[in-house]
C-alpha cells in the first residue's frame, strides 16, 4: 500500500530508504539499498540463503519485514570484508578450502558462521555442522564448508 | 579423432589445485545473478499457473488483472498465437536418425505450447503471464486473472497411464506412451535358461527434483536490435536457437549471455526461456521473471521416476550371466528430452560388470505430472541402483560377501577395451577404455577400511546397534558430444582471452579453463580471461551439462590454444630467423633456448601479426592472433568409481545416520583436483538426499503434495558426513587432454550405496529395500514385514542424533 | 512469493495493540516473531488487511521463576529461553529448545507466537501441556487465564477471541524429585517433529510416581495430553514394563493424520517409541536428582 520511509543501519552506514509494509528485509536490502549479496532461495525461511545479522543475531531476512528493521542495525555479507577490502577470515578460508561452488548459498553460510564463531570461538566439527543445518547447499556437500569454518575459527583465535 | 590435433604442451597448471578466481566476487556478495542485474526500465513478469493436473480451459478473463496497479500487459496463448511457435523436443536433433536404424526405438512428436492453449495437462503449467512495474504488483495482478477450468481426471501415475482404456493425455497420440526403446546384446533368453539361479525384483526410484538453490530466472531485453537473454539456463546456444526459431528471428539477432548461476543439476529449455524474451520483444522493455521456490518445485527439473522389473541370472559362483530389464519412466505431461535419460539407463545398466547377455526395454510414459528433464545423473543413478542392488541380491542369495560378488563380475583390465555389445546414444559401439575396476574396488575397500568396519559392525550388533555397510560401483558415460567450441585470442596488448561454449554454474570453469589455456600458451592462468556462455561471442556451442565441460570445453580450449601457440611461434620464428620448433613461450614471452637475447612478448607478436600490408603472418594465413576450435569427440569417455559407506539405522524410528563415506574416482586427466573433489562431494550429498529424503509426491488427483521446503527435503550439513575422495587415473585416449567427466558420478552411485548400507544394517531380518527414497517409515515397515525388530526390548539405538 | 498488500501498525503499548486488533477483527493479525506467519503471508495462505506488529511493545519479554512457576512474556524469543540460566536444571527445556528450527528461527521466533500459532507439530504446545501451562490472554475485556488444554482448539486454531492477545505463558516447573524430558523424531535436524513426546514425572523418595504428565505433538489436530498413559504410571515405580505399558496406552489413544512425511500407522508407532524414550530419560533424571 503506501510507502514508508525508514532508517536502517546497514553495515555501519545509516541508510534512509522507502519501503512498503509487506516488503521483506531481503527485498529492501537487495532493491532499495542495492546490496544484492543477500540471496533469495526459497522465501519461506528454510534454505537460509537470505541470512543476515539483525542487531548482531542471525535472522532469515525473508522472514523479517523491512519496516521491522527500522532503527535497527543489519550486517550483510557485503559488510564482512575490512575497509581496505581485506577478506574476513571466513571469506578467505571458504575460498581457500573450496567451500563454495556456485556461491548462491554462500552469503547465508557466511553470516551464520560469523554468528557461530562470535558465540563459540572454538567449535568442534559437530557444532559447526549443527549450526549450518539451517543453510542448504546443493553444490558442495558441506564437506569443505565445515573444514573452512574450522580453519577460520583457529585463525581468528590466533589473531 | 576426425581432424589433425595439435600437439598439446606439457601440463604445468593443469593438475594443480589453483584457487578459484570466481570466489573473489562470490564470497563478497558481488556476484551478478540474473536477479541482481539492473537495467533501466525493467519490468517484471509473474506467471499464472494451472491449479489442476488436467483440465479444459473454458475461458480466461484478464480484465481485472489488466486494470490492476502497475500492470503493463497480460498475455495468454491467444496473444502468442501465430507469433510464438510451440516448443519441439530439444533432444530430437541430438537423437540421430542413425540411432533408429541401429536400435529398436520410437519417439513420437509432441510439441509443447509455451502457454497452455485449450487444455492444461500438468499442475503448474503456465497459462498466462502478467507484466507489471514491480514484482509484488505483478504477483498481485496474477491472482486476479480469472481462469475458468473444467477439470478432467488426472493421470497421476505411469501405471494409471498404461492401463487398458486409460484416458489419453494427448489425443493426437494413440496412448500415453511418448517413446520406447529396446536394446539387446547376446542372447538373454538362453543365458537365463542356463543360469544356476534366476531372481526377479522390482526396483523403484521416486520422482526427484534438481533444486539448485537459485530458482530459475530470465531477463530479456532488446539491446541495439538484438534480443538479449540473461538466464539461469545451462545451454546458451540451445536457448538462442529455440528463441530464434520459435519467435522467427534470425539467430544472430538473438543473444544469450550468462550471468552468474546458482547451480543447475539438470534442466532443459523451459517455456519461460522463450516466453520472457517474447515479452521483452513485444513490449520493447527489459522484462524479468524470477521463479519462486514453489514454482520451482512445481515446474522445474523433475526427474528420476522409474520403475524396473528386472530378472537376473547367475551362477553358483556369483557370476551374473544375464540381465533382462523392463522399465518405465514417468516423463510427466511432455517429454522434451526424447530418449536421453532412458538411453542412459540402458547404457549404464551393466555398469562395470561383464554381462554379455542382456536385454532392456524402456517405455517413456506421459502423465499429468510436471515435464521431466535430465536431472544430475540423468538415468545413470537409476541404472546403477538396479544393477548394484541386484549384485547385493546375488550376494544375499548365495551367502556371499557383497564385495566378493562384485570382484567376480568386474571387467578386468586385461579385457579392456571392452565391447559392451551395444551402441552408445551417439551410435558408436560402446566400448570401455583402459581402466582397472578391480584395483579401484580394492583401493576403495582399503581406504574405507572395510575389514575394520565389518568388525565395528559386529561389535555394534552385539550391543544392539545397527550399523550397515554399503557398496556401489558406477560407470559414467561423459564428455557427450556432438561438439563444443572455443576461441582463444591474444589482443593487441598481448592479453589472452578464451571464449568458451561452457556455461559455468559452480564448477569453477573460469579457473579450470584458464589453466588449460595457460599451459598451451605458456602464460599464467591469471593472464587468461575467460568468457563463457555468450552466444554473441561464439557462433556455435552447447553448454555445461552431462559432465561434459572438462572433456568438451576443456579440449576445445586446449586445441584452440595449442593452435594459437603454433601460430605465435610461426610469427615469432619469422621475426627472429628461427625454426618454430626451436622456440618456446614462457611467462608470456617467446624465447629461443640458446639465444638469451631473443625475447618477444606476446604484445610484440600481436603487433607483428596485426593486419596491414606488412602483416607478419604467413602467406594465406589470417592476420591477428586468434584460433577457433570445435572439438568433436569420437564418442563418450567412461569415467568410473566405487563408493563405500557406513550408516547407522535406528530400528525403532527408522532414522538413518551416515557415518562415513569413501569414494575412489577415476576421471582420466584431472584438470584441478580440488574442483574434482568438490564435484564428488556434491554429487554424493545429492545422492544421499535422493536415497533418504527427497521425493516429489503427487496424489491421485495429480496434486503435488511437496510444494515447499517443509515437504521436499534437501540434505543438510547434519545429513552428509565427511567424504574422502580417493583417486585413480586412466587418461582417456578419446581426447587430447585425456579427460573424463566427473560432475555427476557422485550422484550416480550414492543412492545405491546408501540403500545397500541401510539394508545391511537391518541385517538378518532380510528386509529388502527396493525403493528410493528409503524413508524412516519404509525402513520400519521393512523391518516389521521381515518379522519384527531383531532385538528384544529397548534398543540402545537411541544414539543422540 | 510476495505477500499480498496489508496495512501495518506498530503499537508501542499492549492497549494500543488490543484496540487495533479489536478494530480489525478477523482481518487483523498479530505479528510476533514472524517465523510462522510470514511464510504464510508469502505463500498467500493468509492475507490480512492489517498486521499489528507486537515487537515494539515493552514489557512482553521476560523470563521469571515465581512460586514454582516459570512466567514467560509472550514476545520472549526462543533463543532467550534456550539461554536462560534459570532453566539449566529443567531438562525438558534444554531438550526441546534446540529442536525448534534453527538458530536464526530461534533468534526471532517467540514463545507466545508459537503458542498462539497452535501448530500441532510445534514443540511449545507440547511443553505447555506437559507443564500444566496457562496462557494469560489480554483484550478489551478482563484479562483471563486459559489452560493449555483449553487453549489449543484445532490445527492452527486457538481459544483467543479475535480481539485478544497472549501476554504471558506460565509453566509449572517440575518440583523436587522430578524428572523431565522431551524427545522428538523429525526427518532432519531442525525440521518440524513428525511426532514428539514430553514427559514429566514426580517420583517420591520411595520411588513411587506421584504425578506423571505425558504430552504428544504431531499426533492429531493439536498437541494432546496422553492421560491414559499418565494414569497407568501413577502409583507405579516406572519399571521398564510400566514404561512399555504407558507407551502402549499412548499409542492406542491416538489416531494421527496421514501426511507426506508419515502415515498414521507410522506416527502411531513413533508415539510408542518416543514415549518410551521420554519416560526412560525422565525416570533416569528423576533418579539422579
Amino acid at each position: 500500500m503506501s510507502a514508508i520511509e525508514i532508517t536502517v543501519e546497514v553495515n555501519g552506514d545509516s541508510i534512509v530508504g522507502r519501503t512498503e509494509p509487506r516488503t521483506t528485509l531481503a527485498d529492501f536490502l537487495r532493491e532499495e539499498v542495492g546490496l544484492t549479496g543477500t540471496h533469495l532461495g526459497c522465501e519461506h525461511g528454510v534454505c537460509g540463503a537470505c541470512t543476515v545479522l539483525l542487531d548482531g543475531r542471525s535472522v532469515r531476512s525473508c522472514l523479517v519485514l523491512a519496516v521491522q528493521a527500522a532503527g535497527h542495525s543489519v550486517r550483510t555479507v557485503e559488510g564482512l570484508a575490512g575497509p581496505d577490502g581485506g577478506l574476513h577470515a571466513l571469506q578467505e578460508a571458504l575460498s581457500e578450502f573450496h567451500g563454495l561452488q556456485c556461491g548462491f548459498c554462500t552469503p547465508g553460510i557466511l553470516m551464520t558462521a560469523v554468528e557461530l564463531l562470535e558465540e563459540r570461538p572454538r567449535p568442534d566439527e559437530r557444532e559447526v555442522r549443527k549450526a549450518l543445518t539451517g543453510n542448504l547447499c546443493r553444490c558442495t556437500g558441506y564437506v569443505n564448508i565445515v573444514k573452512a569454518v574450522l580453519v577460520a575459527a583457529d585463525r581468528m583465535q590466533e589473531a | 579423432m576426425p581432424e589433425v590435433m595439435p600437439r598439446l604442451a606439457e601440463a604445468r597448471h593443469v593438475g594443480t589445485r589453483l584457487r578459484r578466481r570466481e570466489d573473489a566476487r562470490l564470497v563478497t556478495g558481488r556476484a551478478q545473478h540474473v536477479g541482481d542485474l539492473r537495467l533501466p526500465g525493467i519490468v517484471h513478469a509473474s506467471i499464472v499457473r494451472s491449479p489442476f493436473a488436467h483440465a479444459r480451459i473454458v475461458s480466461i478473463d484478464a480484465a481485472a488483472a489488466r486494470g490492476a496497479p502497475g500492470v503493463l500487459g497480460v498475455y495468454t496463448a491467444s496473444d502468442l498465437d501465430g507469433r510464438v511457435d510451440p516448443m519441439v523436443e530439444s533432444a530430437r536433433e541430438d537423437l540421430s536418425a542413425r540411432l533408429a536404424e541401429l536400435v529398436d526405438l520410437e519417439v513420437r512428436s509432441l510439441p509443447m505450447p509455451v502457454l497452455a492453449t485449450d487444455r492444461v495437462r500438468w499442475l503448474g503449467q503456465p497459462v498466462a503471464v502478467v507484466v507489471a512495474t514491480d514484482p509484488y504488483l505483478a504477483e498481485d495482478a496474477a491472482t486476479l486473472v480469472e481462469v475458468d477450468y473444467a477439470p478432467l481426471p488426472a493421470i497421476a501415475s505411469a501405471d494409471a497411464a498404461l492401463e487398458l482404456g486409460a484416458l489419453v493425455l494427448h489425443p493426437e497420440l494413440p496412448d500415453n506412451v511418448h517413446a520406447r526403446l529396446r536394446v539387446t546384446a547376446g542372447d538373454v533368453d538362453r543365458a537365463l535358461a542356463e543360469a544356476d539361479h534366476r531372481v526377479r525384483e522390482r526396483f523403484e526410484m521416486g520422482r526427484q527434483i534438481s533444486n539448485a538453490i537459485e530458482p530459475r530466472g530470465v531477463l530479456a531485453s532488446v539491446d541495439n536490435g538484438v534480443l538479449t537473454i540473461r538466464a539461469t539456463n545451462n545451454k546458451p546456444h540451445l536457448v538462442r536457437t529455440f528463441v530464434s526459431r520459435m519467435l522467427r528471428l534470425p539467430a544472430d539477432r538473438v543473444r544469450f549471455v550468462s550471468p552468474d548461476m546458482g547451480g543447475s543439476f539438470g534442466g532443459g529449455v523451459f517455456p519461460e526461456d522463450v516466453l520472457i524474451p517474447f515479452l521483452a520483444y513485444d513490449l520493447g522493455r527489459p522484462v524479468r521473471w524470477l521463479e519462486d521456490r514453489r514454482e520451482n518445485l512445481l515446474a522445474t527439473s523433475h526427474g528420476r521416476d522409474q520403475v524396473h522389473e528386472v530378472e537376473i541370472g547367475f551362477r553358483d559362483d556369483g557370476t551374473v550371466v544375464a540381465v533382462r530389464d523392463a522399465f518405465t519412466m514417468d516423463a510427466g505431461a511432455y517429454n522434451t528430452y526424447a530418449l536421453t535419460v532412458p538411453y542412459n539407463t540402458v547404457a549404464h545398466l551393466r555398469s562395470q560388470y561383464r554381462i554379455d547377455d542382456f536385454s532392456v526395454e524402456g517405455t517413456v510414459v506421459l502423465t499429468t505430472k510436471a515435464p521431466a528433464v535430465p536431472v544430475r545423473g540423468a538415468g545413470r543413478p537409476e541404472a546403477t541402483f538396479v544393477i548394484e542392488r541386484s549384485m547385493d541380491l546375488v550376494a544375499h542369495e548365495l551367502g556371499m560377501d557383497r564385495a566378493e560378488v562384485r570382484r567376480r563380475n568386474l571387467i578386468r583390465p586385461g579385457e579392456m577395451p571392452y565391447d559392451m555389445g551395444i551402441v552408445y546414444r551417439d551410435t558408436v559401439p560402446m566400448r570401455y577404455e583402459a581402466a582397472d575396476f578391480p584395483a579401484q574396488l580394492e583401493a576403495a575397500l582399503e581406504e574405507f577400511d572395510y575389514e575394520g568396519w565389518l568388525e565395528r559392525q559386529r561389535e555394534a550388533r552385539a550391543r544392539g546397534r545397527r550399523i550397515g555397510i554399503g557398496i556401489a560401483a558406477f560407470i559414467e558415460g561423459s564428455g557427450h558430444g556432438p561438439f563444443e567450441g572455443a576461441i582463444v585470442r591474444i589482443d593487441e596488448s598481448g592479453h589472452v582471452t578464451l571464449i568458451s561454449g561452457a556455461r559455468p554454474h559452480g564448477q569453477g570453469h573460469e579457473t579450470v579453463l584458464s589453466q588449460v589455456v595457460a599451459d598451451q600458451l605458456g602464460v599464467r592462468p591469471d593472464d587468461v580471461d575467460v568468457r563463457a556462455g555468450d552466444t554473441g561471442l561464439l557462433a556455435y556451442g552447447r553448454g555445461s551439462f552431462a559432465s561434459r565441460t572438462a572433456v568438451m570445453a576443456g579440449n576445445a580450449a586446449a586445441i584452440a590454444a595449442a593452435r594459437l601457440r603454433e601460430k605465435v611461434l610461426r610469427v615469432a620464428a619469422r621475426v627472429v630467423g628461427a625454426d618454430p620448433e626451436e622456440l618456446r613461450i614462457e611467462d608470456g614471452c617467446v624465447r629461443w633456448p640458446g639465444h638469451p637475447d631473443v625475447e618477444m612478448d606476446l604484445r610484440r607478436v600481436a603487433a607483428v601479426a596485426a593486419p596491414g600490408p606488412r602483416s607478419g603472418v604467413g602467406a594465406g594465413e589470417q592476420p591477428g592472433l586468434e584460433e577457433t576450435a570445435y572439438f568433436v569427440p569420437p564418442t563418450a569417455t567412461f569415467a568410473s568409481g566405487t563408493h563405500l559407506v557406513a550408516v547407522e539405522v535406528d530400528p525403532d524410528t527408522g532414522g538413518v545416520r551416515v557415518l562415513d563415506y569413501v569414494t575412489v574416482d577415476e576421471c582420466g586427466t584431472v584438470l584441478n583436483p580440488t574442483i574434482v573433489e568438490g564435484q564428488v562431494h556434491g554429487g554424493v550429498a545429492h545422492g544421499i538426499g535422493n536415497a533418504l529424503l527427497e521425493e516429489a509426491v503427487y496424489d491421485e488427483d495429480g496434486q503435488l503434495l511437496t510444494t515447499t521446503y517443509m515437504d521436499y527435503l534437501l540434505p543438510t550439513a547434519m545429513d552428509v558426513p565427511s567424504i574422502r575422495v580417493g583417486h585413480q587415473a586412466f587418461p582417456s585416449d578419446r581426447n587430447p587432454l585425456g579427460a573424463k567427466g566427473v560432475g555427476e558420478g557422485g550422484a550416480v552411485a550414492a543412492p545405491a550405496a546408501i540403500v545397500s548400507a541401510v539394508e545391511d544394517a537391518l541385517g538378518s531380518s532380510q528386509a529388502r529395500l527396493t525403493r528410493i527414497p528409503v524413508t524412516p517409515e519404509r525402513i520400519v515397515d521393512a523391518i516389521s514385514a521381515a518379522g519384527g525388530a531383531a532385538t528384544d526390548g529397548p534398543t540402545r539405538g537411541e544414539a543422540a542424533t | 512469493m510476495k505477500p499480498a498488500p496489508f496495512a501495518y501498525a506498530a503499537p508501542e503499548t499492549l492497549e494500543e495493540a488490543i484496540a487495533l486488533k479489536a478494530d480489525g477483527g478477523d482481518d487483523a493479525l498479530a505479528l510476533a516473531g514472524g517465523q510462522s506467519l510470514i511464510p504464510l503471508l508469502a505463500l498467500r495462505l493468509a492475507s490480512p488487511a492489517l498486521l499489528v506488529d507486537l515487537n515494539g511493545i515493552e514489557g512482553l519479554t521476560s523470563i521469571r521463576r515465581e512460586d514454582g512457576w516459570l512466567r514467560v512474556g509472550a514476545m520472549t524469543r526462543h533463543r532467550d529461553v534456550e539461554e536462560a540460566g534459570e532453566l539449566e536444571q529443567v531438562p525438558i527445556f534444554s531438550d526441546a529448545l534446540p529442536l525448534i528450527g534453527h538458530r536464526a528461527i530461534r533468534n526471532r521466533g517467540t514463545v507466545g507466537g508459537s503458542i498462539a500459532h497452535a501448530d500441532p507439530a510445534a514443540e511449545w504446545p507440547g511443553l505447555a501441556l506437559a507443564l500444566d501451562a496457562t496462557v494469560e490472554a489480554v483484550g478489551p475485556r478482563e484479562e483471563r487465564s486459559i489452560t493449555a488444554e483449553d487453549f489449543f482448539v484445532a490445527p492452527f486454531t486457538n481459544a483467543l477471541e479475535p480481539d485478544e492477545l497472549v501476554r504471558e505463558i506460565r509453566f509449572r516447573l517440575p518440583g523436587p524429585g522430578s524428572g523431565s524430558a522431551f524427545v522428538e523424531h523429525s526427518r532432519r535436524h531442525g525440521d518440524f517433529a513428525l511426532v514428539g513426546a514430553a514427559a514429566v514425572v514426580h517420583v517420591g523418595t520411595d520411588g513411587v510416581v506421584s504425578t506423571a504428565r505425558i504430552s504428544l505433538i504431531g499426533v492429531g489436530g493439536t498437541a494432546v495430553r496422553a492421560r491414559d498413559g499418565e494414569r497407568s504410571l501413577e502409583g507405579g515405580s516406572l519399571t521398564d514394563a510400566d514404561v512399555e505399558a504407558a507407551a502402549a496406552a499412548c499409542r492406542a489413544a491416538v489416531d494421527p493424520p496421514n501426511s507426506v512425511h508419515g502415515s498414521s500407522r507410522y506416527r502411531r508407532h513413533l508415539v510408542g517409541v518416543l514415549v518410551g524414550r521420554a519416560l526412560r530419560l525422565a525416570r533416569d533424571r528423576a533418579r539422579a536428582a
